[in-house]
């Protein structure tokens, strides 16, 4: 996002050099002509499949599509159905709640373990690798190796508490337990990558501040709140944009929660994504799903619009 | 508290107890894991035990696995597919990346906040009209459908773009001096200088389309043509509590990327390092 800077001084360099010109072009127009060329695949193909389907999912929305993608122009009424239907309500209440829970707590893990780590030793180093390990696994696999653990009646806790004498007790079986579930393994898997990310940033502050503050009779804690967290705002704008993304129509989310609950029980982990798909896969309501998209970006428009005011598009130029 | 008041070993400790803690939550990261592959190994009575060295180790699951479900199949589809959208999104991306970076047209600016502009677009918010418009291009339930659409993301040409920005200039005048065309400078100037960056984005690419899911289990309802982490998620449901079978078909679809990780571990940890704002 701050890489356009570059270009202009990349583009105002070296006039390209006198060339025997074919069918009678200028270099100029060669060059121009080339770099459409080269640009093409990667452009048609974004277009096509992520820039159209962007489109259409608004369009989508005012139209009733069958199975056999028949559509019939419906006006609003999509929208009007999404008021009056409960389990929409639910899926944003879960959608936020999931948000509110996770975006704060893959900044402070991620945060967390990048300063316990932030040294370069062997034992970091070591300690690096272990806390990045299950990114390597994929979403659906964590899901199902949870699904182990705290799994309703065959996992590892009913057992347990089976065996305690407790019979029916339940972490995912549990309403009132499953986002919270939901909600620690994606912390648990995601956290190595924020790790990484902050350890990036971390990198780049200079180690002149922190002896010139250790001169000047700085604690360890100054330093941080006068040193780290203002030269790391790039980073942490960064990391609370693409968390905030993932948490709210990432794919992530989507094959833990699919996998995992599908969404149940009694809902407690139903969100948007989930029942968009839901409703678009096993209803064939293609329409609804499409219209509740279209919400959903609105949704996460604001939010990354709260996030920018926020933190003043992570420029902090008040500084 | 100025650090100085610290003694010597009043440091240490404090260095120890830090380190204590790094180290028990390192081993909540991988035990889980380690779980896995324990269980995979383990006779269905042996499951839910404690230990984690199998009591009676078995390669029974394994051979299950293998034999009763079409797994092999599933692990040829998934790689024939990461490998094809590996090789085309960096042939693809380079060429865009390049373009971007060193050609100087009308409209480059625009059209780069354009790409980059589309890297906030996350797969489930699009997942009902790229299905759509997949159908009607006549590409569902093909190799076709599973690949093309995995192909474009920003994220690879905006990374690519930035690595071009740095290399100097004067290593392509010299074939433009020569009068090398574009294509020419592309291909034995840029592309071998690449070499780095694309073995890094090679990597992440394959990683991220072996474990992919969203998409292949919309687009092949067909299980000839399904991928190993949409196996997986049926196998869990059809199994469900056979514990050893599925941790053993979960550790398979594991394995090679943890292999990977062993060997690449510095690599693919230092291009995700660098891939944040910057």
């Amino acid at each position: 996002m701050t890489a356009d800077t570059n270009t202009s001084m990349a583009s105002t360099q070296t006039p390209a050099k006198e060339r025997p010109r074919p069918a009678g072009m200028t270099s100029r127009q060669r060059e121009a002509l080339a770099g459409y060329l080269f640009l093409a695949p990667d452009f048609l193909g974004l277009l096509i499949f992520v820039g159209l389907p962007m489109l259409l999912a608004l369009a989508i929305g005012f139209f009733d599509v069958n199975g056999f993608g028949t559509f019939n122009f419906v006006g609003f009424a999509n929208y009007q159905r999404m008021a009056g239907d409960p389990l929409f309500w639910q899926c944003m209440r879960v959608t936020l709640s999931y948000v509110v829970m996770l975006v704060p707590g893959l900044y402070l893990s991620g945060l967390g373990l990048a300063l316990l780590v932030q040294r370069t030793n062997r034992f970091n180093t070591v300690m690096r690798a272990l806390f990045f390990t299950p990114q390597m696994v994929s979403v659906v696999v964590i899901a199902v190796i949870w699904q182990f653990f705290s799994g309703d009646k065959i996992g590892l806790a009913a057992r347990l508490f089976t065996s305690l004498g407790m019979p029916g007790v339940s972490i995912l079986g549990n309403p009132s337990l499953a986002l919270f579930t939901v909600v620690f393994v994606s912390v648990w898997f995601l956290m190595g990558f924020y790790m990484l990310i902050f350890l990036g940033g971390l990198q780049d502050i200079p180690q002149q501040y922190y002896e010139a503050a250790r001169i000047d009779g700085a604690t360890p804690r100054q330093s941080f709140w006068h040193i780290t967290l203002p030269l790391l705002r790039p980073t942490s704008f960064f990391v609370l944009l693409v968390s905030l993304v993932a948490a709210v129509a990432g794919s992530q989310a989507f094959d833990l929660v699919y996998v995992m609950t599908k969404g149940g029980p009694a809902n407690s982990t139903q969100m948007m994504i989930i029942y968009i798909y839901q409703q678009a896969f096993q209803y064939s309501a293609f329409g609804y799903a499409a219209a509740m998209a279209s919400i959903l970006v609105v949704v996460l428009l604001a939010l990354t619009g709260v996030l920018f005011l926020l933190t003043r598009g992570g420029r902090f130029d008040f500084e | 508290m100025n650090s100085a008041l610290f003694t010597r070993s009043q440091a240490n400790t404090v260095r120890l107890v830090w380190m204590a803690v790094a180290a028990i939550l390192a081993l909540m990261t991988v035990v889980p894991l380690l779980y896995m592959i324990s269980i995979g190994f383990k006779t269905p009575t042996d499951v839910f035990q404690p230990n984690l060295i199998p009591k009676t180790p078995t390669w029974n699951n394994y051979v299950y696995v293998l034999t009763a479900v079409p797994f092999v199949r599933y692990l040829i589809n998934t790689f024939v597919v990461s490998v094809a959208v590996t090789v085309l999104a960096l042939w693809f991306h380079t060429m865009a990346g390049y373009a971007l970076a060193r050609l100087r047209f009308p409209g480059r600016e625009a059209i780069f906040i354009l790409i980059f502009s589309t890297f906030l677009v996350s797969l489930p918010v699009i997942i009902v009209p790229l299905f759509i418009l997949v159908r009607a291009m006549g590409m569902l339930n093909s190799y076709a459908g599973l690949i093309v659409p995995a192909i474009f993301n920003a994220f690879g040409i905006f990374l690519l773009r930035q690595y071009y920005l740095s290399l100097p200039r004067e290593l392509e005048e010299a074939a433009v001096i020569d009068g090398a065309g574009y294509w020419r400078i592309y291909w034995s100037v840029i592309l071998p200088l690449s070499r780095p960056i694309i073995a890094a984005l090679a990597i992440l690419f394959f990683l991220a389309n072996w474990n992919s899911f969203l998409w292949p289990l919309t687009v092949a309802a067909d299980d000839k043509l399904w991928v190993v982490q949409v196996g997986i998620a049926n196998f869990k449901s059809q199994y469900s509590a056979s514990w050893n079978y599925i941790m053993a078909a979960s550790t398979i679809v594991a394995a090679p990327m943890l292999i990977l990780f062993v060997i690449f571990q510095k690599q693919i940890m230092e291009s995700i390092k660098t891939s944040g704002l910057k």
